[in-house]
């Protein structure tokens, strides 16, 4: 068994590294690289490995992280923003969809429940496929990418209630979805069944705010990063087993504690943390799909499948045509967004899987649309590219895009690493000028404290180039470093140099030495955070001797900008020792360095402006005003 | 009884020993508010509302400055560019400041004759100072003659007590109102009428 484990393994890592990044080469995506490497090690080519249900079973949990994770990206005020785009579109593609397809399946004489499952499962579009694509266009924020964006969300949480309701389109004869295994759930006489469901529900919706919530600020205390990983994964698996136990859709639990859970300043932690298994097991789950298509069905009969997926493809095309023109897509737009949509997604093969498990149909039907799903998914870039080379530039119209005044804008110019009294009063200073910066922090207690007072504070380590990804790296234009650790605030910005040179950095300095350090790494823009406050306080204490508040501001701001260049001056001579190994003994050094500087050079000694008594000393002809 | 704001606007002030002595105890006289603008802004930033404030609530306003490079001190600009609002001090019907008596208080260290045609300076104090005059005219405000002490380098201490004198006098008598513009805007200087009036010292 252990063996056979590890061989199997090895085969569906091994698939995917070879496949995926050629797929990726190709512009076709990574979800047609794991379905490539699984039809590639599937029994129909290589016949490395049988189809394996207890495989597609456990990846199955891939599809229910990713649930988790797309209701994390629900931010109840982003949808809310959204409601009648994600409502409106979303529901006359879905509908009329499934509607057409329930016709036409039903008109081939299948029965109407068969009918009306395929008709829903076809109606999916691909979520992986559209909007990777459409950022990789950099089109999310088009119109046609809010619209996608949308009709995506609608579907995916489709997706639940649907789960739900298959199973009362299965006839009595056939045995439940959970194999046979009477659950806690059925035991119960009706109204307690309602109520336990109920109960289930809420239990996940009040524990998101009042258990979850309170529990992860004392892990995030603990300063455990892996800890904070596995409550992360135990929320996630206690959540799908808390409604497999009431006999509902584990999908179901971890989307509603991820809608919980979207809206606290866990969010871009748990997401980061999450997404590493979510990748993995969707991966193997996109792979085991590939490995059980049933090839030689397809091959036995290449035009009913060639027209299969022309029809489907067609019909979808057509009605996602349809409800562009109703939320007012111009034409191009239109094109973009209907294209892209047209596939079928990879929510269809667990419809599908669990379609057959159900018995709704035979497994011919569902081996026929599986393979017509693939292969609908991969002829989308094509399709896109057809688009863009031939169709909108001889049919489009080049369109302005005049972005709409309730058009969320998802992403901040800055980036603000680092909450803490030093970059708080950055924070609030760029509030004000009406700049939201995007702020990632790592102190829980802090962060909850912040968002109390109205801030958008994220929880995540800053250093964790995921995160950094997720606050959108990529796409911003400035980050201010500003965490209070020299030490942790150079390894983020040396990460964003390397990884995101998009970002022109703004960095916090403790000190003269960290300075150097910053220097020594290609930063030019460093601010210490004691120059302007010892200088401002040295001003007022000249102030309250009895100098002119005037002249002590001039003689601050000369000595800031002496201090500056002497900064650069020493830096150069700071190499000329061999090893640099900062001791207490060498910041004497430096501030004895440093004083014996400012003797010779007095910054403020050499101020002479509107002082008469030089004019007076050396009498010209019209020596001015004293 | 008028009240006076002396905006005074001196980037050394520390070191003017005429204006120093010019300035001594004015701030005592019933009814007069020195302005010390760099000691208040010393960033230049200033304060617009308070500044409007304090010239609705003074009848008579000073521009007490030495005459640097022909023009007042950068601060003083500052404040003329600012406070002065379109919409409020001048332009759209609106003359906040009207009728009000204004004027310059000046230190020069070139002499008064060097301030003529003749002179090393070629122009005229009162040339010099049209910008002032034309603001003035522009809020409709009564522009009078300055108070002018020139010749700084070369005051000893006796005639510097004669200037102070004169202006705590020529302060004294714009608090009482017993200052006929149409007679005094005869005059060159403000300095000139005073010495008419009082007797040249």
């Amino acid at each position: 068994m252990s063996h056979s484990f590890l061989q199997d393994a090895l085969i569906y890592l091994a698939a995917a590294i070879v496949f995926v990044p050629v797929a990726k080469r190709l512009g076709m995506g990574s979800v047609l690289g794991y379905l490539l490497a699984g039809i590639m090690i599937g029994p129909f080519f290589l016949g490395l490995v049988g189809q394996k249900q207890e495989v597609i079973h456990f990846a199955e949990f891939g599809v229910v992280m990713m649930l988790f994770l797309i209701g994390l990206e629900l931010e109840p005020a982003h949808f809310w923003g959204m409601r009648r785009l994600i409502l409106g579109s979303g529901a006359v593609q879905l509908g009329a969809t499934t509607l057409l397809f329930l016709a036409l399946f039903a008109a081939v004489g299948l029965h109407w429940q068969a009918a009306l499952a395929l008709g829903l499962a076809l109606s999916m579009s691909s979520t992986a496929i559209a909007l990777q694509t459409l950022r990789e266009k950099g089109l999310v924020q088009t119109q046609a990418g809010r619209c996608s964006f949308a009709v995506l969300l609608f579907q995916d949480i489709s997706v639940i209630p649907i789960l739900a309701v298959l199973p009362l389109l299965a006839t009595a004869a056939v045995q439940t979805g959970t194999g046979g295994q009477a659950t806690f759930l059925e035991r119960l006489p009706g109204w307690a069944q309602t109520i336990a469901v109920l109960a289930a529900v809420g239990a996940v919706g009040l524990s998101g705010r009042f258990v979850i919530v309170p529990f992860l600020r004392f892990i995030g205390r603990i300063n455990l990063r892996e800890l904070f990983t596995a409550s992360a994964l135990f929320i996630v698996m206690a959540a799908a087993f808390l409604m497999e136990l009431v006999g509902l859709s584990p999908a179901l639990g971890t989307f509603l504690a991820g809608v919980v859970l979207a809206n606290t300043e866990y969010r871009h932690e748990l997401e980061s943390d999450i997404e590493p298994f979510k990748g993995i097991l969707l991966g193997l789950f996109f792979i085991s799909v590939g490995a059980s298509i049933n090839f030689s069905l397809i091959l036995e009969r290449p035009l009913t499948t060639a027209a299969l997926v022309c029809g489907v493809i067609a019909i979808k095309f057509v009605v996602l045509l349809l409800t562009g023109r109703l939320t007012r897509l111009t034409f191009d737009q239109n094109l973009l967004f209907s294209l892209g949509l047209a596939q079928v997604g990879e929510f269809a093969f667990v419809l599908f899987s669990f379609i057959r498990q159900l018995n709704l149909v035979s497994a011919e039907w569902t081996d026929t649309l599986m393979g017509v799903t693939a292969i609908s998914m991969t002829a989308t870039p094509l399709l896109l590219l057809l688009n863009e080379r031939f169709i909108v530039p001889r049919f489009g119209v080049r369109e302005e895009e005049a972005k709409q005044a309730d058009a969320i804008d998802l992403h901040t110019p800055v980036i603000l690493a680092g909450f803490g009294p030093f970059g708080s009063t950055i924070g609030r200073f760029l509030r004000a000028n009406g700049v939201e910066a995007t702020i990632l922090d790592n102190d829980s207690d802090r962060v909850a404290l912040l968002r109390k007072m109205g801030f958008k504070v994220f929880y995540g380590d800053a250093t964790r180039i995921d995160i950094l990804q997720a606050a959108g790296a990529d796409r911003a234009r400035i980050l201010i470093a500003a965490i209070g650790s020299p030490a942790i605030n150079q390894d983020l910005i040396e990460k964003v140099q390397r990884l995101f040179p998009n970002l022109r950095i703004l960095a916090r300095a403790e000190n003269r030495i960290d300075a150097y350090e910053l220097m020594d790494m290609g930063i030019s823009d460093i601010y210490r955070e004691t120059l302007d406050t010892s200088i401002r306080m040295g001003v007022d204490c000249l102030v309250t001797l009895g100098f002119r508040r005037y002249s002590a501001t001039r003689a601050g701001q000369n000595f800031l900008k002496y201090d500056e260049a002497a900064l650069q001056k020493l830096a150069a001579l700071r190499h000329d020792k061999s090893a640099y190994i900062f001791t207490v003994r060498e910041q004497y050094q430096l501030q004895e360095q440093l004083l014996a500087t400012d003797r010779e050079v007095n910054p403020t000694l050499g101020d002479h402006a509107w002082d008469s008594e030089m004019y007076v000393k050396t009498p010209a002809e019209d020596p001015p005003a004293r | 009884m008028h009240s006076i704001l002396i905006l005074f606007a001196h980037p050394r002030f520390e070191k003017s020993r005429v204006n120093r002595a010019l300035l001594a105890g004015v701030e005592r006289l019933p009814g007069v508010t020195l302005r010390d603008l760099y000691e208040h802004y010393p960033d230049f930033n200033v304060d617009v509302e308070r500044e409007k404030e304090l010239l609705s609530s003074h009848q008579v306003i000073v521009w007490h400055h030495p005459l640097y490079m022909y023009s007042c001190p950068a601060l003083l600009k500052q404040w003329l560019d600012l406070v002065l609002e379109y919409g409020w001090a001048h332009g759209r019907g609106v003359y906040s400041l009207q009728d009000r008596i204004v004027f310059n208080a000046l230190t020069s260290g070139g002499t008064r004759e060097t301030y003529s045609r003749a002179g090393h300076n070629r122009f005229t104090v009162r040339e010099f100072l049209a910008p002032f005059a034309q603001t003035a005219r522009l809020c409709r405000m009564r522009y009078l003659p300055p108070f002018v002490v020139q010749g700084t380098h070369l005051l000893g201490e006796e005639q510097l007590a004669v200037h102070a004198a004169l202006y705590r006098t020529l302060l004294e008598l714009l608090g009482r109102g017993e200052v006929d513009a149409e007679t005094i805007g005869r005059f060159e200087f403000l300095n000139d009428w005073l010495n008419q009036v009082f007797g040249e010292p």
